[in-house]
C-alpha cells in the first residue's frame, strides 16, 4: 500500500465529507475533543476504502450474499438499508473477519482482507494477516458487547495496550480523552453493567475508537437501546462523522438517522443492492418499487 | 456400650494430626484438580482434532473408573515403571487428577456460557488469543463456575478416606488405629465424623461467602 498522509486521501473524499472535516469549526466540547482525538492520530493511518468484488457468503443452502459487488471509498459514510434478511448485517460480519466468505474477495484500502498475494495469485490468508488487516477496522455492535469483567476504563486501554503496543500511560491517556468525548468522563471506574445501554453504547463506540479505525463499522447500533437513550447516541454519531476522516459503513433501521449521517445509502434485498444514491434520492425520491415498499413498512411501524 | 470421656481427651491430638493429613491431601489435590482441570479444558478446544478427541477420552476414561483403583494403580503399579512416590504424593496425585477430570467439565460448561458477543467483540479488538482466553474468556467463565468447583472441593475433602487404602493415615485412619489399639472404636470414629462435618460445614459457609461476592454481576 502507498504511503499517504491524512491530507491526501488515496480516494478522493466526497465534497461535503472533506468539508466538514477540514473547514467545520467544531461546536462545543465535544466535537472539539472528537477532532483532537482525530488530529492525534499516527501519521502511519490512511485512509481505506471497501471493495466487494463477487462475493458469495451461504449459511447452508441459504445464500446470502450472491456475488455481491460494491465499492465504499475511503471517508464516505454509508448507510445500508434493507429488511431483516437481506445481508447487510452479514457485510459488516465479514468485514471484520467474524464470518468467513464462501467466495470471491473483500478489499480493505488496497489489500485483500481474506487472501494474501503470492505470486500474483490470491490465497487463503492466515490468523497473521488477518490480524494486521483488523487493525484498520472498529465495529460497534447492537448489544455492546463491552467485557463486564473490567471497568470502562480497562475496556478501553486493554486493545491499545495488547494490540497496538502503546505503554499504559499513553493508553490511559487516549481512553479519558475519548471518555471525555463521548460524556463519560466521570465513569472510567465504573463496571458496564453499572452502566445504562444507552452509556455502555457510548463506551463502546469509545472502545472501537480508541484502536483509531479507518473503518467503523455500526450494526444497529441502537437497536437495543430504550427510545430515550437513542438520541444521544445518535447525537455522538453525528458528531464522529463531522469530524474524523473515519470510513462508516452503518446497517440501521433508523432512516432519520441514516439520513442525516450518510453520504450514500444502499437499499439492500435478498443479498443483492436493488437501489442506491444519496439520501435524497432513496428517501425522497426512491425508483425502485421495492425500496418504497420497504420504506413504507419502516415508515408504519 | 458408655461413651468414654477421658479416652476421648486423649484421642484429640492425634486424631487433630489425621485430621492435618486430610486437610494437606484435599487442599494440594485441589490446586492439581483446578490447574489441570483449565487445562484438559482448554486442550480439548485445540484446534486439532486429534488432541481433541485424545483428551476427551483419557478424561472419560478417568472419571469412569474408581478412584481407588487409580490410587492403587499410582501407588503400587507405577514403581514397577520406575515412578514411585510416598503415600502421601501419591494421594495428592491421585485425588487431583480424578478431580480434574470433573473440574474440566465444569471448566467448559462455563466457556460454553460465555456470550458469543464477548468472543467477537475480542476479535473485533483484534486482541491476541493469549489475551483473549486470560483477559476475557476465562473469568467471565470461572466467575460463573465459582460455585460447582467449590462442592468439588467438599466433595474431594470427603473421599480423602480412600487414602487408607495407599497407606497414609489421614484422620480415619488416625481413628482406626487407636480403635484397633484400644478396641475402643466407639469414640475415634465417632469424633472422626464429626471433625469430617465440622470442615465441611466451615467450608460450605466460607464458599457461599465466596459465591455472594462472585455473582454480583
Amino acid at each position: 500500500m502507498p504511503p499517504t498522509d491524512l491530507t491526501s486521501p488515496a480516494d478522493p473524499m466526497p465534497e461535503g465529507a472533506a468539508g466538514d472535516a477540514v473547514d467545520d469549526v467544531p461546536e462545543g466540547a465535544t466535537a472539539k475533543s472528537a477532532a483532537k482525538a482525530a488530529a492525534a492520530q499516527a501519521p502511519t493511518r490512511v485512509p481505506c476504502g471497501i471493495k466487494f468484488e463477487k462475493v458469495v457468503k451461504r449459511f447452508g443452502d441459504n445464500v446470502v450474499l450472491d456475488h455481491l459487488d460494491f465499492t465504499v471509498g475511503a471517508g464516505d459514510r454509508v448507510t445500508l438499508i434493507g429488511p431483516s434478511g437481506s445481508g447487510k448485517t452479514t457485510i459488516l460480519r465479514l468485514l471484520m473477519t467474524l464470518e468467513r466468505p464462501d467466495g470471491g474477495v473483500i478489499r480493505v484500502g488496497d489489500d485483500p482482507l481474506w487472501h494474501m498475494e503470492r505470486g500474483g495469485k490470491l490465497v487463503k490468508a492466515g490468523e497473521r494477516h488477518l490480524h494486521e488487516m483488523r487493525k484498520r477496522i472498529g465495529m460497534v455492535f447492537q448489544q455492546f458487547n463491552l467485557f463486564p469483567n473490567m471497568n470502562v476504563l480497562r475496556n478501553l486501554t486493554e486493545g491499545p495496550v495488547h494490540v497496538l503496543g502503546l505503554g499504559k500511560d499513553e493508553a490511559v491517556e487516549r481512553a479519558r480523552g475519548l471518555l471525555d468525548m463521548v460524556g463519560l468522563a466521570d465513569k472510567e471506574n465504573a463496571h458496564p453493567t453499572q452502566l445504562s445501554g444507552g452509556q455502555q453504547q457510548r463506551v463502546a463506540i469509545a472502545r472501537a475508537l480508541a484502536m483509531e479505525p479507518t473503518v467503523l463499522l455500526l450494526d444497529e447500533v441502537t437497536s437495543a437501546l430504550d427510545p430515550e437513550l437513542v438520541v444521544g447516541v445518535q447525537d455522538l454519531l453525528r458528531d464522529i462523522a463531522r469530524s474524523t476522516d473515519v470510513t462508516m459503513l452503518c446497517v440501521t433501521h433508523e432512516m432519520g438517522f441514516a439520513r442525516d449521517i450518510s453520504d450514500r445509502v444502499l437499499m439492500f434485498d435478498q443479498g443483492r443492492i436493488v437501489e442506491e444514491g444519496s439520501p435524497e434520492a432513496i428517501f425522497e425520491e426512491p425508483r425502485e418499487e421495492r425500496t418504497r415498499e420497504f420504506l413504507r413498512a419502516v415508515l408504519a411501524s | 456400650m458408655n461413651w468414654d470421656w477421658n479416652y476421648t481427651g486423649r484421642l484429640i491430638p492425634d486424631l487433630l494430626d489425621g485430621l492435618r493429613v486430610t486437610v494437606t491431601a484435599t487442599l494440594f489435590g485441589y490446586l492439581i484438580a483446578l490447574a489441570l482441570g483449565l487445562v484438559w479444558a482448554l486442550l480439548r478446544r485445540s484446534p486439532s482434532r486429534v488432541v481433541g478427541q485424545t483428551v476427551r477420552w483419557v478424561t472419560e476414561f478417568v472419571r469412569s473408573t474408581p478412584l481407588l483403583v487409580q490410587l492403587f494403580f499410582i501407588f503400587y503399579v507405577l514403581p514397577a515403571w520406575g515412578v514411585t512416590l510416598g503415600p502421601l504424593t501419591a494421594g495428592i496425585v491421585g485425588l487431583g487428577l480424578h478431580y480434574s477430570t470433573y473440574t474440566a467439565e465444569v471448566y467448559r460448561a462455563g466457556i460454553e456460557d460465555v456470550p458469543r458477543g464477548q468472543w467477537e467483540a475480542a476479535t473485533a479488538l483484534n486482541l491476541p488469543r493469549r489475551r483473549v482466553w486470560f483477559g476475557v474468556v476465562l473469568p467471565q467463565a470461572v466467575r460463573r463456575v465459582v460455585p460447582t468447583l467449590g462442592n468439588y472441593l467438599i466433595a474431594m475433602f470427603k473421599d480423602t478416606p480412600f487414602l487408607l487404602g495407599i497407606t497414609v493415615t489421614e484422620l480415619l485412619g488416625k481413628a482406626f488405629d487407636q480403635g484397633a489399639h484400644t478396641l475402643k472404636y466407639l469414640e475415634p470414629i465417632t469424633v472422626a465424623g464429626l471433625f469430617f462435618i465440622v470442615v465441611s460445614i466451615l467450608s460450605s459457609l466460607a464458599l457461599r461467602r465466596l459465591e455472594k461476592r462472585y455473582a454480583t454481576d
